[in-house]
């Protein structure tokens, strides 16, 4: 009988491991891994492409849907780009709004991540406990754009509107009784920021909660400990950003090197990693979750006292809202404009990054002085974990190919675009 | 612009000199352009010299320049038939000349260094050739490896010593290179399921495109010669 040396297996693209569609082939040998070479691109729409084809306000929407776990941070970097050509400055408090929706948005990110890469490496239980706080966060985006994801709530000068006084509540129905409705809407009685800062009192103990169920968990060190270790000059070499390169001991953090908005007013600390492992790479996103809180709660009470525009007044870009539109010729012109053609960006180039939940999110906008950009480039972190999957998991054994998926924080939305 | 980046900037131009040209800049981004014979030795340099620094490359981006600049709606004097949303779509332009116009095709690298906290941006020109050509940095930055593979796919442009350069987000048996300018919004290509062959069949694409909103340049006096030639933004 032949004997078999190494032998190549196929994985995904539908996998319930691979978060979404992921092929990846495998050259095994016996069953350790020497070479993984990923299948990309099953999701890609070439929104790269479409956003050539329309006005700028038009692909903020694209943005949502790039990485649709952190949603607005991918509209941020969008919106920074243009902001930067266009040269407007952002008003404080739209500022403040925005960096409570990007820690908002990370806190989303991470905790599905936490869920995913728990129900990947067997802890099921953290995919109902991070659900349960993901839905309060998801209201947030419900109660300031309308839409539970997919928000389009970051424009270029500001964001839609301003921050709502009251939160949507439950709607009585034949499935929850009227016990349960006032239970759930008990915490929706105040304004978004009461709603909020509710969630920020209870949200530590919810990271101890997880902690508890992982942290010290025999299986759980077993599955990440020593697990696909990159050391940081690797981690520098291969273009890993956030968690990634944090998780490797660089104290790397855009938030705080090459602040934008408010980040510089903020008091928050950067979780480093000492070995480069999944758990340390664990362990800095728990902590992120913490800090992120923080940041939360600073914004929450700067809110509460300061009051202001949320948009630029320049109806140049931002269109003039309806009723100014109703009653005033030159509004109705720049809102007919704005709506029909959109605003030109002057003639050049600019590159906008912002610190993703995932790492470095980046816009880089070519305009030629038309309405529409002519080349839009998105930097997508995930695209350069991925590249380094097959160094990340030579050697290791089959089951920790899911572990470093994970590890990665992988959303095809934007590895694909 | 910062003083960190005049000063990066004055100690570009003194090491590298000819090599490289300062692009102007909207937003106070530096900018070189590189000859792409001189590429990697650049690179190299500004990867391992230590007042460079630049350990990391954040991204690698192909451009394709060939419908620069131009728009598809007059907007300089008025029309005897008044204003029409209706564009006549132009026919694409394929360009299947064997030497390409020579500033058609540019990979723009972002580099960043750590270190230093600044960024960089690198642009190089591939030059007449068809294919485009340009040197590989997977041997200087392991990162670029897919970023490579991604502008290749794209674009078309070969990088001459990448160690695996096939295409990664098309799919597999895909012709042409999407984001070049002559390959249109729409594609070439639609797929429908064939009952008779029982199999998934490609055709070419059926429906008319049509331009939503036309494309515009206008005129305007804000961004107007002075501040395009401000170098600190």
């Amino acid at each position: 009988m032949a004997e078999i040396q190494s032998y190549t297996m196929n994985f995904g693209p539908q996998h319930p491991a691979a978060h979404g569609v992921l092929r990846l082939v495998l050259e095994l040998e016996g069953e350790v891994i020497q070479r993984a070479d990923p299948h990309v691109g099953l999701l890609h729409r070439g929104t790269e492409k479409l956003a050539e084809s329309k006005p700028y306000n038009q692909t903020i929407g694209y943005m949502d849907r790039l990485d649709y776990v952190s949603m607005m941070c991918n509209e941020h970097a969008y919106v920074m780009a243009i902001e930067k050509m266009l040269g407007v400055e952002v008003p404080i408090r739209a500022q403040y709004i925005r960096v409570m929706f990007d820690e908002v948005t990370r806190i989303l990110n991470h905790l599905l991540w936490l869920a995913g890469h728990g129900l990947d490496i067997g802890a099921m239980t953290m995919f109902l406990y991070c659900f349960r706080e993901r839905e309060d966060l998801m209201d947030c985006y419900e109660a300031v754009s309308g839409t539970r994801m997919h928000a389009t709530y970051y424009r270029p000068g500001g964001v839609y509107r301003d921050l709502p006084d009251s939160m949507p509540k439950y709607q009585e129905s034949k499935f929850r009784s009227k016990k349960e409705i006032d239970r759930l809407n008990s915490i929706r009685e105040g304004s978004l920021l009461d709603f909020l800062e509710a969630f920020t009192e209870k949200f530590p103990g919810c990271v101890d909660e997880y902690e508890t169920l992982l942290t010290d968990n025999r299986i759980w060190k077993q599955r990440t400990v020593n697990i696909a270790v990159v050391s940081p000059e690797r981690a520098m070499q291969l273009g890993f950003t956030g968690p990634m390169l944090r998780g490797s001991g660089v104290e790397w953090d855009l938030r705080k090197k090459q602040p934008y908005e408010v980040y510089d007013k903020m008091d928050f600390d950067i979780p480093v990693g000492l070995n480069g492992d999944c758990y340390d790479r664990y362990l800095v996103r728990i902590e992120e979750m913490r800090q992120s809180n923080r940041i939360i709660k600073q914004c929450i009470d700067w809110l509460r006292e300061n009051s202001g525009p949320v948009m630029v007044d320049d109806h140049k870009v931002v269109a003039p809202t309806r009723v100014e539109m109703k009653d005033d010729m030159e509004s109705l012109i720049h809102h007919f404009k704005l709506f029909t053609e959109g605003y030109c960006v002057p003639e050049g180039e600019a590159y906008a990054a912002v610190e993703h939940p995932k790492g470095e999110f980046g816009i880089y906008i070519v305009s030629d002085g038309a309405n529409k950009p002519y080349r839009v480039k998105i930097r997508a972190p995930g695209f350069a974990h991925l590249s380094a999957m097959s160094e990340m998991v030579e050697g290791h054994m089959l089951a920790d190919v899911v572990a470093v998926i994970g590890t990665q924080d992988i959303v095809f939305g934007e590895v694909d675009r | 612009m910062t003083d960190r980046y005049e000063t990066l900037a004055a100690r570009i131009d003194e090491r590298f000199g000819e090599q490289v040209t300062r692009v102007a800049s909207i937003c106070g981004e530096l900018t070189y352009e590189v000859d792409k014979g001189d590429l990697h030795a650049v690179a190299t340099s500004l990867r391992n010299e230590g007042e460079f620094g630049f350990e990391m490359l954040v991204d690698v981006c192909g451009v394709d320049y060939l419908s620069y600049g131009r728009a598809e709606w007059a907007t300089s004097s008025a029309t005897g038939t008044g204003f029409s949303r209706g564009v006549e779509r132009e026919p694409v332009i394929l360009d299947e000349s064997d030497e390409f116009d020579p500033k058609r095709f540019a990979v723009v690298y972002h580099l960043l260094s750590i270190h230093h906290n600044i960024r960089l941006r690198l642009r190089a020109f591939t030059g007449t050739d068809n294919p485009p050509m340009i040197r590989s940095v997977v041997d200087i930055w392991n990162g670029a490896n897919w970023f490579e593979r991604e502008v290749f796919d794209m674009f078309g442009i070969l990088f001459v010593g990448h160690p695996d350069l096939r295409r990664i987000l098309t799919d597999y048996g895909f012709i042409g290179h999407p984001f070049r300018k002559d390959f249109p919004l729409i594609g070439n290509v639609e797929v429908s399921y064939d009952a008779e062959k029982g199999r998934v069949a490609y055709q070419p694409v059926s429906i008319e495109p049509r331009t939503l909103v036309p494309r515009v340049i206008r005129d305007d006096n804000r961004y107007s010669e002075d501040l395009k030639d401000r170098v600190d933004g």
